[in-house]
């Protein structure tokens, strides 16, 4: 019944050629390494490199230990803020939001100035120091949407009856939060943590900063040494950010109680990634 | 010819037709609301005679000029919204000068007219406050002034006291009214509250399902309800189920009741007969009362009315004495008889 | 539930009697959280801020920060402003047109959606993969750098574009700016309740009377804030940058890594008032955007 006005839909069709423009030029290029012909192969070329493999085993493994660091330190706190501290809620709020005016080229200087080798706790020492300063710098970047999503979740149910409700039936401390709290936000969680997953897997400044063998270098020295593998891993990032978003936005929007399959994330994910 | 006349006016939304073969013709300087309940289209042909919708059949004129597809911009009208709709970025004298400047009055008179409109609804000490830091009521009045400063040919409320608390619904609507007759300005209200319509109107339009059942003065729409419909949906209404034992004869809960009203009926056809609460009493008025017999159920104290719960045949009757103070109320399980005249029958067909 | 029971009778015992105060261990809960926000966000700010402030021998002196206006790094910020500036301005512009076409339009519905899940998509597809996205687009052999030339007979190359200046960066930025002004703006433009629309047009105001006097200044604070995050968000980025111009190019977050990884002059005060600077211009767009919101907000009632 209702006429297409002309000029949302031309809007619409430019933006859309815009959007859409360079991710088929860059499928199209990825897909003419060999001469004359429309392979995969440069796909195949990045798949099978032993340094690929490396660099996304050691990120996936630095994202995964920013989502349980990152979970274990919004989840508690946001609990607890709501229920017994709502006063301290936009202290808790401003500093969730504080990475967001920090640059991480900023954040990553004073991470290896303050704790550089003449300091009193010199992580940058240790392979392992190095290690926990980037699983702590991811946390840090994805600390806002973190908190954002936890912080929603717990929103939509009322912690605080939830919780003396939970509680005048007898339920202890430790069991209401692992029965009654935990299930609800669930959702909000793992919504976050595909967030975090998302932005952290190919992050370049603090891995590069920090001399880590992760994936977003191991990206930049490909674009540097190589014609069609970028374009190949431009694809995959792509496909791999939509995969992160729409499980994110699928989470996100999730009801408590309606989730029938436990997750286990980490396969799941290695099966988007690869 | 009337002021405002809407003639076989229909409206298809999609497959459905939420407004059919509507008639309405409205004097110069009348009240009339329009009340249903929700989704019976009374919105929409407030929409239609505003421009905000495009009749999909008939024809719509004001003031003898046919509007059918004026845009909404050009028919003078003013319009108050249920959700207040006071522009949000605009203090309260901006929003009433707004309908002036955009009629590119000169700075002089919109100042002196907004001043007018002001006073009018007793708002000139908050002239500089923000939509944000008004009570509904005084947002509902400032949207009035709005909607009147640019002397519009007709004004049109959608459900304006919805939205606020009791109190002030009653004192908002009041002057509402004050206002309307103070300007004799023809106006169409749109109400689901049936107390608000038939207080506040000269005329009811009572609409069910897309048209108008019943187009009366409200005495007459809660006396003589047209349809089994209007008769409910306007006050309360205890129902027998009758029929024609014989030309001229009703026959219900047990008695046969001499009435012309009912000369219309055929013979054995099923009908329905309503009386209101007040109409019954548990005292005799007069010989001619008629009479059934039921028990008390209950009773609730309702402040000027006592209400009565009584069980007659099965059937749970309600009857409303005043309070005059002294009456003796018959105890819960007592035998009562119900008396009430013949002429307060309300003979509905079904 | 004895808890619980122990929990009220201690707020009436000490509303009733200030004197049976019992000290309040539940601040306890949020020390992780703040210790770590401490430990990694505050400590590391206010080291680069005091160093900002000392010279390399350590006195107090603001000649650090002079050195901002040395022509080099003046010019890395005025570079870094004017990028952010035109991507941001692209970006609220368009972002905004097309987020007016989508909510306002009347285009169907699965349109609508289409463009919301891919601006989620796009507004995060920053960084490297952009980068390369864009080379195999627009870069001396791109798709569309070839289309324009052999299709079209515009050779951009030869005419003075390049992916790698200036107006190369602003489109690239513009990529993930576009969706991220869509995203952002949508939830202010749904809020322009039609009765606003419907109440003007009775009151006889014509389309653009309307846009005028109340939906521009209703969208106004967001569509500023919306800017001002955008401008942040282009002022921040290196990682799309560093890819596409293998570091070439000085804007303020390149100079800044280059002398994290030492390879230029090496004065880590430079590189603390080069981080200082950055940080202000965050903190002041950020919190021009809060202000602006809290008004936004206030018309929402």
């Amino acid at each position: 019944m209702k006429r297409i006005a002309f000029v949302p839909a031309a809007v619409a069709v430019v933006a859309a050629i815009f959007f859409l423009g360079p991710l088929v030029a860059t499928f199209d290029f990825s897909l003419r390494m060999v001469r004359g012909d429309l392979t995969l192969e440069a796909y195949r070329s990045v798949l099978s490199s032993e340094v690929f493999l490396g660099a996304l085993a050691f990120s996936s493994a630095a994202s995964l230990a920013a989502i349980v660091l990152g979970a274990l330190l919004v989840v508690p706190t946001a609990y607890w803020v709501r229920l017994k501290l709502p006063r301290l809620r936009s202290l808790v709020e401003f500093v969730s939001l504080m990475p967001l005016i920090i640059p991480p080229v900023v954040l990553v200087f004073g991470f290896i100035r303050v704790y550089g080798s003449s300091s009193v706790l010199p992580l940058t020492t240790s392979e392992v120091g190095i290690n926990l300063l980037l699983v702590i710098g991811y946390v840090t970047l994805s600390l806002p949407y973190m908190f954002r999503a936890v912080d929603n979740g717990l929103g939509v149910i009322d912690i605080v009856s939830l919780t003396e409700a939970a509680e005048s039936l007898g339920a202890s401390k430790l069991r209401t939060i692992a029965t009654v709290i935990f299930p609800n936000v669930r959702s909000a969680i793992v919504s976050g943590a595909f967030l975090t997953f998302s932005i952290s897997l190919g992050e370049f400044v603090i891995t590069s900063l920090l001399n880590r063998p992760g994936f977003g270098p191991y990206m930049v020295r490909v674009g540097q040494d190589q014609a069609y593998q970028p374009a190949a891993l431009a694809i995959m990032a792509f496909a791999f950010t939509w995969v992160c978003m729409a499980l994110m936005e699928f989470f996100a929007t999730q009801r408590p109680g309606t989730l029938k399959v436990p997750i286990r994330f980490p396969k799941f994910m290695r099966r988007n990634v690869t | 010819m009337s002021y405002l006349t809407l003639e076989k006016v229909g409206k298809i939304f999609g497959s459905s037709s939420v407004v059919s073969d509507f008639d309405l013709a409205v004097e110069r300087g009348e009240f009339v609301s329009v009340l249903g309940p929700s989704g019976c289209g009374k919105t929409t042909v407030l929409r239609m005679v505003a421009g905000f919708e495009r009749p999909s059949f008939g024809s719509i004129r004001i003031g003898g000029e046919d509007v059918t597809v004026q845009p909404a911009n050009r028919r003078r009208i003013g319009m108050v919204f249920q959700a207040y709709a006071l522009f949000p970025n605009m203090n309260v004298r901006d929003n009433v000068a707004f309908g002036l400047k955009v009629a590119g009055m000169d700075r002089r008179a919109i100042a002196g007219r907004v001043e007018e409109m002001l006073s009018l609804i007793s708002l000139g000490h908050l002239a500089e406050r923000y939509p944000y830091q008004l009570s509904g009521g005084q947002q509902q009045r400032v949207a009035l002034a709005r909607a009147l400063a640019p002397r519009p040919k007709l004004l049109l409320l959608d459900e304006p006291l919805s939205a606020l608390d009791a109190k002030i619904r009653v004192s908002l609507r009041e002057d509402i009214r004050r206002i309307q007759r103070e300007l004799a300005i023809t106006t169409l209200f749109v109400t689901h509250d049936q107390e608000e319509a038939l207080s506040i109107a000269d005329r009811v339009v009572v609409m069910h399902r897309g048209r108008a059942d019943q187009i009366a003065s409200p005495l007459e729409i809660y006396n003589r309800p047209a349809t089994r419909f209007v008769a409910e949906f306007v006050g309360t209404l205890n129902l027998f189920d009758a029929e024609m034992a014989q030309p001229g004869v009703l026959r219900f809960a047990g008695l046969n009741v001499e009435t012309p009203m009912a000369l219309t009926c055929r013979a054995d056809e099923k009908i329905v007969v309503g009386l209101r609460p007040e109409t019954l009493s548990l005292e005799r008025r007069t010989e001619d009362d008629l009479s059934v017999t039921g028990t008390m159920l209950s009773t609730s104290f309702l402040g000027a009315v006592i209400r009565a719960q009584i069980d007659v045949d099965g059937r749970v009757i309600r009857l409303d004495m005043l309070n005059r103070g002294a009456g003796r109320l018959p105890p819960i399980g007592e035998t009562v008889e119900l008396r009430f005249s013949k002429h307060d029958l309300l003979v509905l067909s079904n | 539930m004895a808890e619980f029971i122990e929990r009220r009778k201690e707020t009436a015992c000490r509303a009733s009697s200030p004197m049976a105060w019992k000290p309040d261990w539940n601040w306890l809960g949020v020390v992780p959280y703040l210790l770590f926000a401490f430990l990694f966000l505050v400590l590391p700010v206010l080291y680069l801020v005091q160093g900002a402030l000392q010279t390399p021998d350590g006195r107090y002196s603001l000649e650090t920060l002079m050195s901002l206006s040395e022509p080099q790094i003046a010019g890395s910020y005025w570079l870094s402003i004017r990028l952010s500036f035109v991507s941001a301005t692209f970006g609220a512009f368009f972002g905004l047109i097309l987020a007016c076409a989508l909510v306002l339009g009347g285009l169907p519905s699965w349109v609508r959606r289409a463009f919301m899940t891919f601006s989620g998509v796009a507004s995060n597809f920053a960084g490297v993969p952009l980068a390369f996205a864009f080379i195999a687009t627009l870069g001396r052999l791109g798709l569309a750098t070839l289309l324009l030339r052999d299709v079209f007979g515009i050779n951009i190359y030869a005419a003075g574009f390049s992916l790698f200046s200036f107006w190369g960066l602003a489109i690239v930025y513009l990529y993930f700016q576009l969706p991220l002004m869509v995203l952002m703006v949508t939830p202010a433009l749904e809020g322009l309740r039609p009765q606003w629309k419907e109440a003007a047009e009775s009151l006889g105001a014509k389309a653009s009377q309307y846009w005028l006097h109340i939906g521009l200044p209703i969208l106004a604070p967001s569509v500023l804030g919306c800017f001002l995050l955008l401008f942040a968000n282009a002022f921040g980025t290196l990682a799309t940058v560093y890819a596409l111009t293998s570091a070439n190019f000085p804007v303020v977050p390149i100079v800044l890594f280059q002398q994290i990884r030492g390879n230029v002059l090496y004065n880590p005060n430079l590189g603390y008032a080069l981080a200082l600077g950055m940080i202000l211009i965050m903190a002041v767009t950020n919190s021009l955007y809060f202000v602006l919101r809290k008004r936004a907000e206030r018309w929402k009632q």
